[in-house]
């Protein structure tokens, strides 16, 4: 061995148990220090926690337009991504104008628990350059980190919508209802329970929305698919029901990725605290449990769909991911890994069996996003007392058919209108040719030729 | 002179190239078709319903070559691209009225 090795080692040897010594010596020292944050500590991780979770909701609006624009034929693919960036901007014009103060009224309501406001406020972020004094809640966070976090959540809630809804419907009577859902619809029966409203009272249980959020976004989309009807060949006559496969299974795939990278910040930021370590630990369970229940969920739908049909489908796979995730949102954070799998498990399933179900009663659901959002949703929000102590059955199952029916009755009831003033399909050729050409004027991909 | 049209199954395409090589055909068209015979279609199973493919893709040589060596193209290409399973294609034998090389003006057994 080399002599200076040697001495190297030697040294080494001599210094390594003082070191540890030392070490030892300051985490003594650190516990003793009671584990008190400072205030503008809290109110920095606390914001913190609703940036970095407001941008991963924001790009669930990527992953949301590219499952879209994956599942739907080339033909209709510009449409498809001008209605999701048009709803997205549109959803945080109207959450600006309408939105957030009608879904927060922090205790001051028009009718106690029910209604906000009949007029509600614009939203107005804290001055420039704030000191602890000024900051609306210096104990808590930042408001505009709270109103970007509550504005990206509004606009998933009507990317939904679109996937549903897609291939049949024209652009503006869609961004009209739009219009309606994400300045009155979504954040009214938000406020019920997120806002301190009569549904918080009664106890309701929904951490991130599987109810809130994502059933809201089925309901709409039911009532939408059900007026606006299924696309021009994909009932026969006799029953049969007409496979239309998507332009691109790659980018629905990435979509389904984002969706599942997006989801992080969805059911993590709603912990809606990082400033202690309890909340940090709990931010950490979220994030495994949301995972888990989108691999059980995918895993799920591959080996059903291999088992039913012979071969496994992916665009089965991806809407079994999200049902995972759909399901886990309700309540990310009392399940072990073990439960949060399963109960993501039980959302592949879902998707499974109600996706030929929708087709058997002609629903045309392009994406699957009735299944994923409504039917994981419902399941999502039921299971929480399983885990959570505090909630119970038919207090989830009450709030759940009150937002069902109020989402839906209102949705049919726009939609209804706008079908009656404008109307919402373009006629059969446009149709067929693709809204991307009818309505729209460009191809998405005009160079693809298809014999 | 005689146009052999073959329709075969597309994953047997090299093998029949490399036959045709190798008994010296010098030139051949290939298109990706889809269409029917005795097959007609299959099942496939999409998002839970089932539907039929009517079109099974195939593959569709077009060669010219002199009449003499008609018989054994016909033979190499049913050799090579026989799996004995349904759907195996069609060989089709026509007579060609006039040939011409672009290039050169030759025309006939010389444009082949």
């Amino acid at each position: 061995m080399n002599p200076m090795l040697k001495l190297g080692l030697a040294a080494t040897l001599i210094v390594l148990p003082q070191l540890g010594l030392a070490q030892e010596a300051e985490d003594a020292a650190e516990l003793a220090v009671p584990a008190e944050v400072s205030t503008d500590t809290v109110f920095i991780l606390n914001s913190l926690l609703f940036l970095i979770g407001g941008f991963l909701v924001f790009f669930m609006a990527a992953g949301f337009c590219m499952l879209e624009a994956g599942l739907v034929r080339s033909k209709n693919v510009t449409m498809q991504l001008t209605k999701n960036v048009g709803l997205y901007s549109i959803a945080a014009i109207l959450y600006y104008l309408v939105g957030y103060n009608l879904m927060y009224p922090l205790g001051d309501w028009a009718i106690d628990g029910y209604l906000s406001a009949l007029f509600p406020a614009t939203a107005v972020l804290e001055a420039v350059g704030i000191t602890a004094e000024d900051a609306d809640d210096y104990a808590y966070a930042s408001t505009g980190s709270d109103y970007i976090f509550q504005l990206v959540f509004c606009a998933a809630t009507a990317s939904i919508v679109s996937g549903a809804m897609a291939e049949r419907i024209k652009l503006w009577p869609f961004l009209i209802f739009v219009i309606l859902l994400t300045g009155i619809i979504y954040p009214l029966q938000a406020s019920w329970s997120w806002g301190g409203g009569f549904l918080d009272e009664m106890g309701f249980s929904d951490f991130a929305g599987s109810t809130i959020v994502h059933s809201v976004g089925g309901w709409a989309a039911l009532a939408g698919a059900l007026i606006l009807g299924p696309r021009i060949g994909k009932y026969g006559k006799d029953g049969r029901v007409n496979p239309i496969p998507g332009s691109n299974l790659a980018l629905a795939t990435l979509g389904m990725f984002i969706l599942w990278l997006g989801w992080f910040g969805f059911n993590g930021g709603s912990q809606l605290a990082m400033g202690s370590i309890g909340d940090v630990a709990d931010v950490s369970r979220i994030f495994a449990n949301t995972n888990a229940a989108a691999s059980g969920g995918a895993v799920t739908a591959l080996i059903l769909t291999q088992l039913l049909y012979k071969k496994p489908d992916l665009t089965m796979v991806l809407n079994g991911a999200l049902a995972g995730l759909v399901a886990i949102t309700a309540e990310p954070l009392m399940p072990s890994l073990g439960a949060a799998t399963l109960i993501g498990a039980v959302g592949g399933v879902i998707v499974v069996f109600t996706v030929p179900m929708l087709d058997k009663l002609k629903i045309d659901d392009v994406v699957g996003a009735i299944p994923v959002h409504l039917f994981a949703g419902i399941w999502g929000t039921l299971v929480v007392p399983l885990t959570n102590p505090d909630a119970d059955f038919v207090t989830q199952i009450t709030a759940m058919a009150i937002i069902g029916v109020f989402v839906f009755v209102v949705s049919a009831v726009v939609w209804l209108i706008i079908k009656a003033v404008m109307g919402l399909r373009p006629d059969e050729e446009t149709e067929i040719n693709g809204l991307d050409m009818g309505e729209m004027g460009m191809e998405a991909y005009p160079e693809f030729s298809k014999t | 002179m005689k146009l052999i049209i073959a329709t075969i199954k597309p994953f047997k395409l090299e093998e029949v190239r490399e036959a045709l090589t190798d008994i010296g055909v010098r030139g051949m068209m290939v298109t990706e078709i889809k269409g029917f015979g005795s097959q007609s279609g299959h099942t496939e199973i999409y998002r839970g319903a089932e539907y039929a493919v009517n079109f099974v893709p195939k593959i569709k040589l077009e060669i010219a070559v002199s009449a003499a060596m008609a018989d054994q193209v016909v033979d190499a290409i049913t050799k090579s691209a026989r799996t004995g399973k349904i759907g195996d294609g069609k060989i089709f034998v026509l007579d060609i009225q006039q040939a011409m090389r672009v290039r050169t003006g030759e025309t006939n057994d010389d444009a082949l």
